[in-house]
């Protein structure tokens, strides 16, 4: 038995609570499948009708959703399943299920493999095939490359692993189009970019927890200083890939001036935490960071989807 | 002595909910799949009706 499987079992033998239904909810990481819900469901608005016919049916785009969303989910649960070890040695998540003996790790294995299995083959039957293959491989990149592989033996963790959260997009335009395209590339290519910048953004201030649990985070290997200064090379790059949707068939005005207005948020912020003079201050300007990270994101999606509802041409013919 | 393989109130209504949320989980499957069926099936319907 590894020293991970059996720091696991020691955790859940204790299992002093019987599990209600909402803990095996709170294994599917709800907050992150709402993200991977806002995101996919922009995907499928923006997406074309398949060539020659009709769109998608209403019904089935919201059971392709509702895949995409169990499908985060199945992949959440493996990592809480995997990770249960760690998380007992971090405030921010030795309250979840596992840690606290509530849930039995089997258990969170079985829902992770059942939930995986199921909303694949469902977006496959509902949607089309080429979805379901990219769902499946968003769930064993996340499973497998993220948590497995890479996060604890890289600082690159979350920026390789930043992938799976990325393709939600790719995974509703290719429900709602049946074929791949470049321009919901460039909607991954944004997710991907932002990841490490709000991830780090959060270890800066957490820290002390992913030193105390052996996680490689970049504020833990390579030091306060140079996360602050990666954090605004990625933001410098991400800013402008942004307004990439907007020359791509897929923005309009509305959405350049947010994503240009949002963006230089992002870098002032960005050059402001890595100028911070004291670790108390960067501290304070990691977590507006972080929060606004969150803000960016959403301002950029909503826009897209909401000038998709309306009917704003966008600036270019779409690619 | 109480048998301590008694159930607590506590963890009764713990497994009731279980239960509950399992069976309202294979509900909504099947209601899910029934739903995807009918929706697959009107729209191939559709596709090869007669031109009027």
């Amino acid at each position: 038995m590894t020293n991970r499987t059996a720091s696991t079992a020691a955790v859940a033998s204790s299992a002093p609570e019987a599990a209600r239904w909402q803990d095996y909810f709170q294994l599917l990481k709800p907050r992150v499948m709402s993200l991977v819900v806002f995101t996919a469901v922009t995907g499928l608005v923006c997406a074309p009708a398949p060539a020659g016919r009709s769109p998608l049916n209403p019904g089935l785009a919201a059971v392709a959703l509702l895949c995409i969303a169990v499908g985060a989910g199945a992949a959440g649960a493996f990592n809480m399943w995997y990770e249960a070890d760690i998380d007992a040695l971090m405030r921010r998540t030795r309250h979840r299920p596992l840690p606290l003996g509530r849930v039995q790790p089997s258990d969170a294995l079985a829902l992770s493999v059942l939930l995986g299995l199921f909303s694949t083959m469902l977006l496959g039957l509902a949607a089309n095939w080429l979805a379901a293959a990219l769902l499946a491989f968003t769930i064993a990149f996340y499973a497998l490359v993220y948590t497995v592989w890479l996060k604890r033996r890289t600082a690159q963790n979350i920026v390789i692993g930043g992938l799976a959260g990325a393709l939600p997009p790719l995974v509703g335009w290719t429900a709602a189009s049946g074929s791949l395209a470049l321009a919901p590339l460039i909607l991954v290519a944004i997710i991907f970019l932002w990841t490490p910048p709000h991830f780090w953004a959060l270890s800066l201030v957490t820290r002390e927890d992913y030193a105390r649990a052996g996680v490689p985070m970049l504020p833990v290997v390579s030091g306060e200083a140079a996360t602050r200064r990666r954090i605004l090379a990625y933001a410098l790059v991400m800013a402008p890939t942004g307004l990439a949707p907007a020359f791509m068939g897929l923005g309009g005005w509305p959405y350049l001036v947010i994503a240009a207005a949002a963006g230089a948020g992002f870098v002032a912020l960005a050059a402001r935490l890595a100028g911070a003079s004291s670790a108390e201050i960067a501290a304070k300007r990691a977590k507006g960071l972080f929060a606004f990270s969150i803000a960016y994101l959403f301002l950029l999606f909503a826009a897209l989807l909401i000038e998709h509802l309306a009917g704003v041409a966008p600036l270019t013919a779409p690619r | 002595m109480s048998d301590p393989r008694s159930e607590t109130t506590r963890q009764a209504r713990a497994r009731r909910g279980r239960n509950l949320a399992i069976a309202v989980a294979l509900f909504a499957f099947v209601a899910v799949v029934f739903v995807v069926t009918l929706l697959k099936l009107s729209g191939h319907v559709l596709a090869f009706a007669p031109a009027q």
